[in-house]
């Protein structure tokens, strides 16, 4: 693989770079306006820095939405939350500017329905001039993707389709065609949401994306919570991306009124420690 | 070309929106599907049950008491009222019933909003031994409790859901949910035709038989085909069994009434195609009531049934084309055709079905307007019993007796 084979796109190049360092990524997810606007931006701002300046290799910004399928409790209701409190899918063009502001990049996970809504043109355009890299798309697969593939060419931005334990070698391969950037592995078949022990499946659905498409980084997620299953993830995959675990502590300080980021950035920190511990197996 | 097509598209409707971890289930349900359809043993087996279990051939009830109050109609009723269970889903789950035993699985899941869909799916579960889990939002296991204890009884487990509006979408969400970690051995059984191809197909196929019996009926006992065809539209799975057939009959009138609350004007109703715009909702491109982000709007309908903010992609698609029309009728609409069916003909209609009695009443006033008469086949969808609770409400009735007679003063 070559650091600019031009499938990498914009954040392909990070999770390169991070593997060319031998480590794995970390990837963190938020969700857009919880507690609030302003609030879930500071908390972003944290997980790209941590307490230690290591933080985050790539935050994707959630953008909350009343129906998510493939969300778990905490991040349902971090969203239903946010929506009550207001936030517009507008507001994630200035949540992804303050990422970039921080020097890291920006992802936006999204149900279809809201950028069908923005307009699939509208929203590349807008989420490309934010400095944003691209959409991961949980409900949007490769076979319904016609607007948007056409629409993240035009901007340049990146579609990180997902694949999980049940797809079989043929979408494997059609769905790792259609990615840029790189590949989203979901380790368990569920929802989002923390588990005690981190997926079986994984590292042979990571070997099957990789023998598919050599090129593109592969980055897990589902369940990691705490430093030393990212470590355990980051024995055989290109990043690790962490969401629920986050949003449980966002959950805690809404509930205390408290506007403290230090339990964040401790997770964080351990984290970055837990995906540094290892050599990737690409190494 | 005969729609859907093999992406499940209705032209721009339809579709697959789904996690992909659940593509490869839908594929498997849409091969054994096919060849299912196309085994002679598998539809012997589906027809015995609709005879033999569910009580087909549903009959068609003159309704000359009701008819005299719809101006220039004559209306006649496909009493799926009639069926097992009490409504037209019955027809649908066998159906899907026999497809998991087909593909080895073990469970069913269903979502619910009236508990209609949800005691069929518990009937056929104990029919064919499969484990059974209903999702209801917990507003619809509130106004709905009969429905819930029949399930119990059935040896379902009823889930009550309280995330969202806590109806009929969200009991949808649940029921996906469940579905992304447990598709191995599990079946989601969906209830209408909604939801990620093949699901629309098949459900259609499955509730096709009220319209292949009715289009038979109306030849050979009531003299031609109707004027019009009427049903009411949630989802939309009792309007697409009795349009389906009589599509092809161009000079057949088609109407889908849906459920206009208190009114489209209040921002309170379930008109999805009426007053919805275009948008991806559980998995199809339909029309959804949803903002000016996307975000879905919560539906409202004193029909659970109907409480529903989106609508099967093949109506969308049958509006789109104007081969049929749909309109609102509200809870207060619906609810004086409930009381005048039952005081005038003795059937009491689910508040669902009432929905396309109240639309039928209008529509034939509407055609003595315009000096026009004709026959309205009016789909009864579903018996009204487990709506009483509503109805002790809505017309402020006791439940006491009118007279006490035989005790000592």
């Amino acid at each position: 693989m070559t650091a600019l084979d031009p499938r990498l796109g914009l954040s392909g190049r990070t999770l390169r770079a991070c593997v060319d360092d031998h480590r794995a990524a970390l990837v963190g997810y938020l969700p857009l306006g919880f507690p609030d606007v302003a609030g879930s931006i500071e908390a972003m701002r944290a997980l790209c820095e941590g307490s230690d300046g290591l933080g985050v290799d790539l935050v994707e910004v959630g953008l909350p939405y009343t129906d998510p399928v493939l969300d778990g409790l905490a991040i349902q209701h971090a969203g239903t939350r946010a929506l009550e409190r207001g936030v517009r899918t507008r507001d994630v063009f200035g949540a992804v500017e303050a990422v970039a502001a921080t020097g890291k990049q920006a992802v936006v996970m999204t149900y279809w329905n809201l950028v069908e809504r923005y307009g699939p043109q509208a929203f590349a355009r807008d989420l490309a001039s934010a400095g944003g890299c691209g959409l991961i798309t949980p409900d949007l697969t490769p076979d319904e993707a016609g607007e948007w593939i056409v629409a993240s060419d035009e901007f340049g931005l990146d579609r990180i389709f997902l694949v999980s334990p049940s797809s079989t070698d043929a979408r494997i391969a059609s769905t790792t065609a259609a990615c840029r950037g790189w590949v989203y592995a979901t380790s368990v078949m569920g929802v989002t949401g923390t588990r005690t022990t981190t997926s079986s499946a994984a590292p042979g659905l990571v070997a099957k994306v990789r023998e598919a498409a050599p090129d593109l980084p592969v980055g897990v997620g589902l369940g990691v919570s705490n430093g030393d299953q990212a470590a355990d993830v980051a024995r055989y995959a290109d990043a690790v991306i962490v969401g629920s675990a986050f949003v449980k502590l966002l959950i805690e300080n809404d509930r205390s009124g408290s506007d403290d980021l230090s339990s964040l950035r401790s997770l964080v920190d351990d984290l970055a420690r837990g995906v540094r511990s290892q050599s990737t197996s690409r190494s | 070309m005969s729609l859907p097509d093999a992406l499940g598209h209705f032209d721009q409707f339809g579709g697959r929106f789904v996690p992909e971890a659940l593509h490869a289930a839908l594929s498997q349900l849409e091969g054994e599907f096919d060849s299912a359809m196309a085994d002679p043993g598998f539809l012997a087996e589906l027809d015995d049950l609709r005879r033999n279990y569910a009580g087909r051939p549903t009959p068609i009830t003159r309704a000359p008491h009701f008819s005299a109050q719809c101006g220039g109609a004559e209306i006649l009723l496909k009493r799926e009222d009639l069926n097992h269970t009490g409504s037209h889903k019955i027809n649908n789950v066998l159906g899907q019933a026999l497809l998991t035993r087909r593909m080895g699985k073990r469970r069913v899941i269903a979502e619910t909003g009236a508990g209609q869909h949800g005691v069929a799916t518990a009937t056929a579960a104990a029919l064919f031994g499969l484990e059974c889990r209903v999702y209801m939002g917990s507003v619809d296991t509130e106004r709905q409790a009969l429905n819930v204890a029949r399930m119990q009884l059935l040896g379902a487990e009823v889930v009550a859901v309280e995330a969202g509006s806590r109806t009929l979408k969200d009991a949808m969400n649940e029921a996906m949910r469940d579905w992304v970690s447990t598709v191995d051995d599990t079946h989601y059984l969906i209830g209408t035709v909604g939801g990620p191809h093949p699901f629309p197909k098949v459900v259609r196929e499955f509730q096709r038989i009220i319209s292949t019996e009715a289009r038979a009926q109306m030849l050979a006992d009531f003299g031609g085909l109707p004027t019009a065809v009427a049903a009411c539209v949630g989802g939309g799975s009792n309007a697409m069994g009795i349009f389906y057939d009589f599509i092809p009959d161009a000079d057949v009138e088609l109407f889908g009434f849906e459920a206009g609350g208190e009114g489209v004007e209040t921002g309170r109703h379930a008109a999805t195609i009426s007053a919805g715009d275009i948008g991806v909702l559980h998995g199809a491109r339909t029309y959804v009531l949803q903002d000016a982000d996307g975000q879905t709007i919560e539906s409202h309908s004193i029909s659970a049934g109907l409480d529903y903010p989106g609508v099967g992609p093949e109506h969308a698609w049958l509006a789109n084309t104007g081969r049929a029309s749909y309109e609102p009728v509200t809870d207060a609409e619906a609810m004086d055709a409930l009381q005048a069916l039952t005081r005038t003909e003795g059937i009491m209609p689910a508040i669902e079905s009432a929905h396309a009695l109240a639309g039928a009443r209008r529509l034939g006033l509407r055609w003595a307007d315009q000096g026009r008469a004709g026959t309205i086949l009016v789909n009864l969808s579903g018996r009204g019993d487990k709506d009483v609770a509503t109805a002790i409400e809505w017309f402020g009735l006791t439940g006491r007796p009118d007279l006490v007679v035989g005790g000592l003063a």
